[in-house]
């Protein structure tokens, strides 16, 4: 597919998976991932980008058995509605933990792991990805 | 070699993935009579050299807790760089935040590659271009199945962030000291998918010459004894060699305990001795005096002395944690986590 | 003030695996079959919608609009495709709408297509998820069925449901599309069948998920003046109708079980139809996984929240029961060809005003509404019909 292959989005995207960049609203005060101008929940246009913080919560979580591509052969992996100090929610991959480990409100940080590869030749995507907390 | 300027270590940090394959299950499946490790660590399989080098990076960063404008450059050593070309200390200054203006280099020198970039950024600082700067060593070791080096090449990464300002510093770098040679030990052709080595060539006319080379070198260029130093880092391929150079340079024992972690992680290659020193860090008081040794193929060896300051001990990196933290895994297991079974 | 707008013609393929039919062709078939039942020429038709959500990605096709009237022998009309996301075929219905209520056209037509067995599997799902946001979402690995299971997860551990009431709804919908020529499975399953059917993304089982078929459903709309001239026996009007969306992501709502945007999205279309919700005879909700029909019982205000699933067991969604629902199959066994799901909800609606929907026909049927939803309720498109007496 041809989005999963493209290479300026992945560059264009990088600052704010890699440091997980939010965007805070001096508005209505809500800090949303990713930054962005306009705040989806009160529509002030001027988000002030923030480095979110690394560790939170899982609100709720599911077991991915079917993966999409480009995931194939990683499952089962766990993908979580993760809530950080800030009050930010995230969704997010787990890692270094079985499913059958993962628990609503269990504490989380974020660690830097491969997403996925453009195929063996193509580049790799990087971001943020939550393990429990060592 | 000694530097003009103060230079010392601000922060550090070291990542071992969570997973360990036992030495005695990988001689289940390829029959070996010996066991070199106990047991060595096996990366996630949505890890590689690079994430775990930003993540010690990462902390070795938080640790010094400087400003990222002001660190100029980050060496990244690896022989097991996710790209052939294209270098893994871009995304890992990117994801830092350390762009765009810093030096960042990736480099080659088999398992001293680490040690290596510490010396260069501590010559930056030291030269005055730099205030402070990120040396890290990393490596997801890649090892023929079934042959003497599975049992032992493992993954890791470690960092340091070095610094000119060392009324903060944990420990000051006095000395260094860089003895290379051309001697093929181990080496891997471009293109060949796992290295060669050359079994018990590796040890006396490489490992063993050349760390003895360095040490030597260093303690003579320094005016120092073994009896100077509270500890000595050798890099760690198994547990045997590094005690037994040791024993050849005249150190004992417990002056080696402490840094020598690869029978619980393997050999982390480019990160091993600069785990070693975590560890060493991690539980060193103030005024202790310190030698790292390092070891790469092809061959070389830098070492590399500190002393400690009293602000050692007050942080402390996440590596007793990441060491105690393990979750055993199978052959099997093992294998597709390395990629030796390839998923389409 | 809007015109009153009229449901004349009606016409579907069978829904399944049409391995011999292209897009184009399916799409024709039940556009030729509703302009017949209307009774009217094709030649009438001034203006075409065509619901579909993934040619572009699944058959590298777009242009839908005058590819499909080209095809159809009505090159000229006014044409587009409309999408949005699994919502399109209720969505294209409201565009028909508004194109008649304007005034400004008086015969129109919405066919509602999609072909999802071309492609493998897994470029299916990957197409699905496009409904979902696709860097910071889709990116984590995170399915379309994985983010309907967040919200089926919430529901249980918020309301102490057991999750066999929810799935539940899956054994309702095969037990009336029994009798339904047209549905992709005519199969009645047990609840045991639904809960040991292999796990998609925990808690979601296979057996609670609609699945991937081919199928395209039309519908002929006219205005008041264009009846007049062309008398009809059985008229369906259209009372009501109404779009919304949602904070597309499900986390990043407050509360994603609140379902706002759903409710206001009905409360909308009952204004604008002047019913209330015990005036409902018949009901389509989206039933892409089981929860999502459980939800929009409670949302739409036939049961408290927490207490959907319970209609569903007591057999309150049959025929002869208080809220007759889904009642020619649903999207899990009528079948759930993506974009053409929307019209296939209002058709089922007008075949129970018309009273041909055969034995699962609902005595006096004369209000019927459908629910049609684009991602994770991120759009939710609400018809209300009315039978013309």
């Amino acid at each position: 597919m041809v989005w999963t292959e493209s290479v300026p989005r992945v560059w264009r995207e990088r600052v704010r998976k890699y440091r997980l960049i939010g965007g805070r609203c001096p508005s209505c005060g809500n800090v949303t991932y990713p930054h962005r101008l306009v705040c989806p929940f009160c529509g002030y246009e001027g988000l002030e980008p923030i480095e979110l913080p690394r560790r939170g919560k899982v609100v709720i979580f599911t077991v991915i058995r079917h993966p999409p591509r480009g995931f194939e052969g990683r499952e089962p992996y766990v993908i979580a509605i993760v809530e950080l100090e800030n009050g930010a929610r995230i969704l997010a991959q787990l890692t270094d933990v079985r499913p059958d480990e993962v628990r609503v409100g269990m504490e989380v940080e974020g660690v830097f792991r491969k997403f996925r590869e453009q195929s063996s030749s193509g580049i790799i995507e990087y971001g943020i990805k939550f393990r429990p907390v060592i | 070699m000694k530097l003009t300027t103060s230079v010392g270590i601000l922060g550090y940090g070291a990542y071992v993935p969570l997973y360990r394959v036992k030495g005695s299950e990988i001689s289940r499946i390829w029959s070996g009579e010996d066991e070199p490790v106990r047991e060595k660590s096996v990366p996630g399989l949505d890890e590689d050299s690079l994430t775990m080098a930003c993540e010690a990076a990462r902390e070795a960063l938080e640790m010094a807790n400087v400003k990222r404008e002001e660190v100029g450059a980050l060496l990244v050593g690896s022989e097991s760089p996710p790209y052939a070309v294209k270098p893994s200390a871009t995304v890992i200054a990117e994801a830092l935040g350390l762009t765009p203006r810093v030096v960042a280099i990736d480099m080659e020198f088999a398992c001293k590659a680490g040690t290596t970039a510490a010396i260069l950024v501590a010559g930056l600082i030291a030269g005055g271009a730099i205030k402070h700067g990120l040396a890290v060593g990393t490596d997801n070791a890649q090892a023929r199945p079934g042959d003497e080096l599975d049992y032992t090449a493992g993954a890791g990464a470690a960092a340091l962030l070095l610094s000119r300002e060392v009324e903060s510093a944990v420990a000051l770098i006095e000395y260094a000291y860089s003895y290379v040679t051309d001697t093929p030990d181990f080496w891997r052709r471009e293109g060949e998918r796992f290295p060669r080595h050359t079994f018990r060539f590796t040890g006396a006319p490489a490992y063993f010459h050349h760390i003895v080379g360095a040490a030597k070198g260093l303690m003579e260029e320094a005016g120092f004894k073994p009896s100077d130093f509270d500890y000595v880092v050798f890099h760690q391929p198994n547990v045997r060699f590094p005690l037994r150079a040791a024993q050849m340079l005249g150190f004992k024992e417990e002056q080696v305990k402490l840094g020598l972690v690869c029978g619980e992680i393997g050999n982390t290659y480019a990160a091993a001795s600069l785990i070693g020193l975590v560890r060493v860090l991690d539980h060193a008081r103030p005024g202790q005096r310190i030698l790292v040794v390092s070891f790469g193929s092809g061959a070389g060896s830098d070492a590399i002395c500190l002393v400690t300051t009293e602000n050692v001990g007050r942080k402390k990196s996440s590596l007793e944690r990441l060491l105690s933290k393990k979750v055993y895994v199978d052959y099997a297991q093992y294998a597709k986590q390395k990629g030796l079974l390839k998923v389409a | 003030m809007a015109g009153r707008v009229y449901v004349i013609g009606a016409g579907a393929t069978k829904i399944g695996e049409h391995w011999d039919k292209s897009l184009r062709e399916l799409a024709v078939e039940a556009l030729l079959a509703a302009v017949k039942d209307a009774g009217i020429s094709k030649k009438e038709i001034e203006a075409l919608y065509v619901g579909n959500m993934m040619s572009g990605q699944l058959q590298g096709q777009e242009h839908l609009g005058a590819l499909v009237a080209t095809w159809a022998g009505i090159p000229g009309v006014a044409a587009c495709k409309v999408e949005a996301a699994c919502a399109s075929g209720g969505v294209a219905f409201h565009q028909a709408y508004l194109a008649v209520a304007s005034g400004l056209y008086d015969c129109v037509a919405v066919v509602g297509v999609e072909k999802m067995t071309d492609a493998l599997p897994s470029d299916v799902t990957a197409a699905l998820a496009t409904a979902e946001d696709q860097e910071y979402v889709v990116f984590t690995g995170a399915s379309f069925v994985g983010l309907n299971a967040l919200l089926y997860r919430l529901y249980l551990e918020k309301y102490g449901v057991k999750q066999e009431n929810v799935a539940s709804f899956a054994v309702h919908c095969h037990k009336m599309a029994v009798a339904n020529p047209y549905a992709q499975f005519r199969r009645a399953v047990s609840l045991e069948e639904v809960m040991s059917s292999p796990l998609i993304a925990d808690p979601i089982r296979l057996l609670e998920c609609a699945p991937v078929g081919d199928g395209a459903a039309a519908l002929i709309l006219c205005s008041e003046d264009f009846l007049k001239r062309n008398p009809h026996d059985e008229i369906v009007e259209v009372i009501g109708s109404s779009v919304a969306t949602n904070v597309l992501s499900v986390h990043e709502r407050k509360d994603p079980l609140d379902a706002a945007a759903f409710r206001r999205a009905v409360e909308a279309a009952m204004r604008m139809s002047r019913v209330e919700v015990n005036d409902i005879d018949v009901l389509e909700v989206h039933d892409a996984f089981t929860i999502l029909g459980v939800l929009s019982l409670e949302v739409t205000g036939f049961a408290p929240r927490g207490e959907g699933s319970r209609l569903v067991v007591e057999g309150e969604l049959e025929p002869g029961g208080k809220i007759p629902t889904n009642t020619l199959g649903g999207l899990k066994a009528r079948g759930h060809p993506v974009g053409a799901t929307g019209v296939y909800q209002i058709l089922d609606v007008v075949l129970q005003l018309r009273g041909k929907a055969g034995p699962s026909q609902v005595s006096e049927a004369e209000i019927g509404m459908a629910q049609n939803f684009g991602g994770v309720a991120g759009t939710i498109a609400v018809n209300v019909l009315k039978r013309v007496r």
